[in-house]
């Protein structure tokens, strides 16, 4: 194999790795932040990818589709925080494993109710529709990159309101001592509503934005949340930093796994999540159990 | 209390003896269907089919299918009313002896249908099998045991075995001169045994396998894959992915340039029921397949605008398979007159059956497996068009059955 095949690989891989972070960043920032486990966040993935398909089919552009659809998963993941979620805040992480797993057949079922069995495809919009030559014969889709520079975007713009601003030391604060925080004057169920939209629209926009390339179909979210929980766990519950480093190390190790140990390829990740969980059992930059 | 042992009759007793009296009562009522003169006991028909997850639509389009047939024969089944149960296999392997435990033993069904699922299949097969067990008729599950090693006289198939998914694309690859193929597959049993039909037919005719990339399943991220196929150049490649799978690699592949310079080919699933998903990278696509959305045979034409008028939707080779098991169990028993006890001579009804299904002549070998025609389909224009017969009476080597 000559050298530009590995480099593709690579592209591939990181490729990947980026689109893993997108999902896994608000499964990261909900169980770190707010301490939840939240089972349901592949079928959020799924609910983001059915809007997409059923709004950009109603206007006909994906644009517009993601631009309205980004508001209904805001309002979606307000709703279940408010009925549902905060309930269990307190208490054990047993419940909200059980409320989310609910959560789960709760909401694939009404996706088949409103959208049907079959499985549904999302067109690229024309203008990221083309293609980049790599080798001779293979091109690469320029959509895929647009995805990973959505996805370099997102991180950015996390770091920044983490890190930078109020909202994001509010946060901070919150996740480390709560009592403390309210004491402080500072509603933190408000808060917590908010960082819960928020890790709802991450996890709906990260389905809008790979419905083109994924395809929309029942299920599809449980794929995508398994791969996810592995993400979180390697780079550390919380960190942001440690999705991004996690996503890239399973894009990375998935895609050379394939080629190179093809008959252990599905078990690669899974073998490399042991390996560090032995190593670091809090994950690569999570803090300290 | 001793005081009470002196009266005749305490009340205890007279508790005691209604209750034994009104179990004697209802014990009375429970006399097996096929005892009862004039067989007045509707006929049970259990289904163990996904009717949620990926396989949703699948599941639902084979029982729609069979209770359509059932109703244009004035749903009776050899003069008998019937009862139809419904049980959710959610295509999970794992639940399945649970589920089909409770039609059999506890539903106690006369014929069990189904599964899609060819690992829900295997466990159903292995539990109905036998002379106690329900005629069964297998409407999807293509593993080749189920009318192998596990064939029974009991068991039926009107769908296909993985053996018949594979074997047509041998021949049909290289009379379109490809002759340097490489083979893509979902490692998982039944993909397994897909990509082993295709390559004793494909070597067998004087091929060359240039390579064999058997990818996780259901994982569907194949760009790593698609690489690796730029790079071996092969003439074409014979693929088996279904679903939401099969949707997304006729994209990736399409996506990754790969159309132009390498022909795609796979089993029918490939471009069944995702056409719509696929859009345009599907076009030129190939696959082999006992039945065709636009094959033109009166037979076809009839079942698709009954199958549009019955649910409003257009029917696939799913709800083909459903149809033709309603065919079936018809057939076997109005030869029987809707006596259920009359096992054998419904069984030999059914096995020598020759039905005029959709798909074209279908009967039956002495495996009970599907004897029928595979048709070479390209996609026109969004639709699989039937380019010419793959392979006439596709059989089925039916490895390990003593019937």
């Amino acid at each position: 194999m000559e050298i530009s095949f590995y480099l593709v690989q690579l592209l591939n891989g990181i490729q990947y790795g980026f689109l893993l972070f997108l999902v896994a960043s608000g499964l990261t920032l909900l169980f770190g932040i707010m301490g939840i486990i939240n089972l349901a966040h592949g079928s959020f993935y799924m609910i983001g990818a059915y809007l997409a398909y059923w709004l950009s089919g109603m206007t006909g552009s994906l644009w517009l589709g993601i631009l309205l659809g980004l508001p209904l998963a805001l309002l979606l993941g307000y709703a279940v925080e408010r009925f549902a979620i905060s309930f269990l805040y307190r208490r054990d992480h047993l419940y909200q494993v059980l409320l989310t797993f609910a959560l789960i057949l709760i909401f694939n079922e009404l996706q088949r109710i409103l959208w049907g069995n079959n499985v549904h495809g999302v067109p690229i919009p024309e203008v990221l529709a083309g293609s980049i030559p790599l080798t001779e014969n293979q091109v690469y889709p320029i959509y895929r990159l647009f995805i990973s520079a959505a996805c370099i975007v997102i991180a950015a713009a996390m770091y920044w309101v983490i890190q930078k601003t109020r909202l994001g030391m509010m946060i901070r604060a919150g996740s480390s001592n709560r009592e403390m925080v309210q004491a402080l004057g500072i509603n933190v169920n408000r808060l917590f509503a908010i960082v819960f939209s928020l890790g709802v629209a991450l996890a709906a926009f990260a389905g809008m934005l790979a419905a083109p390339v994924d395809s929309v179909y029942p299920g599809m979210g449980e794929n995508i949340l398994i791969i996810s929980f592995v993400v979180v766990v390697i780079g550390g519950t919380g960190s942001i930093k440690g999705a991004f480093v996690g996503a890239m190390l399973i894009g990375l190790v998935s895609t050379f796994g394939k080629v190179m140990l093809p008959e252990m390829a599905s078990m690669s990740v899974y073998a490399m999540m042991a390996v560090i969980l032995l190593w670091r059992p809090q994950g690569l930059f999570g803090r300290a159990v | 209390m001793s005081n009470e042992e002196k009266k005749g009759i305490t009340r205890r007793d007279l508790i005691k003896g209604t209750a034994a009296t009104a179990g004697l009562a209802a014990a009375s009522l429970f006399v097996p269907p096929r005892f009862a003169i004039g067989a007045q006991a509707k006929v049970k028909v259990g289904f163990l089919l996904p009717y949620t997850g990926t396989y949703a639509k699948l599941g639902t389009f084979c029982r729609d299918a069979l209770k359509l047939r059932l109703a244009e024969a004035g749903n009776k089944l050899g003069g008998r009313e019937i009862e139809f149960i419904d049980v959710d296999s959610e295509a999970n392997p794992a639940k399945a002896p649970e589920l089909t435990n409770r039609l059999i033993k506890r539903d106690k069904v006369d014929f069990l249908i189904g599964p899609v699922h060819s690992g829900v299949g295997m466990v159903m097969v292995k539990m109905a099998r036998g002379d106690q067990g329900p005629i069964t008729v297998v409407t999807n599950a293509g593993a080749d045991q189920l009318t192998g090693s596990l064939c029974a006289p009991n068991i039926f198939r009107t769908s296909f075995s993985s053996y018949q998914m594979g074997y047509p694309g041998g021949p049909v690859m290289l009379e379109d001169g490809h002759k340097r193929v490489a083979l893509v597959y979902w490692n998982y049993g039944f993909g397994k045994e897909v990509a082993a039909g295709f390559k004793k037919s494909f070597l067998a005719g004087g091929g060359t396998l240039v390579k064999e990339i058997p990818t996780p399943f259901p994982e569907v991220d194949f760009q790593a894959y698609l690489t690796e196929l730029a790079a071996l150049k092969p003439d074409a490649i014979y693929t088996f992915y279904a679903g939401g799978g099969a949707a997304k690699f006729v994209k990736d592949f399409a996506a990754a340039g790969l159309k132009d310079s390498i022909k795609l080919y796979g089993a029918g699933f490939l471009t069944e029921g995702v056409l719509e998903a696929q859009g345009a990278a599907a076009e030129g696509v190939r696959t082999v397949l006992h039945y065709a959305d636009t094959l033109d045979i009166p037979e076809n034409h009839k079942f698709r605008a009954a199958f549009k008028k019955a649910t409003g939707q257009e029917a696939d080779v799913y709800a083909v398979q459903g149809y033709d098991a309603g065919e079936l169990i018809l057939r076997g028993m109005e030869a029987v007159k809707g006596d259920t006890g009359a096992r054998a001579e419904m069984i030999r009804a059914m096995e020598t059956a020759e039905i005029a299904s959709p798909r074209g002549k279908l009967r039956f070998s002495p495996s009970h497996n599907p004897i029928h025609d595979v048709y070479l389909r390209e996609v026109v224009k969004g639709e699989n068009r039937v380019v010419r017969v793959a392979v006439k009476d596709q059989d089925d080597p039916a490895e390990g059955c003593s019937m």
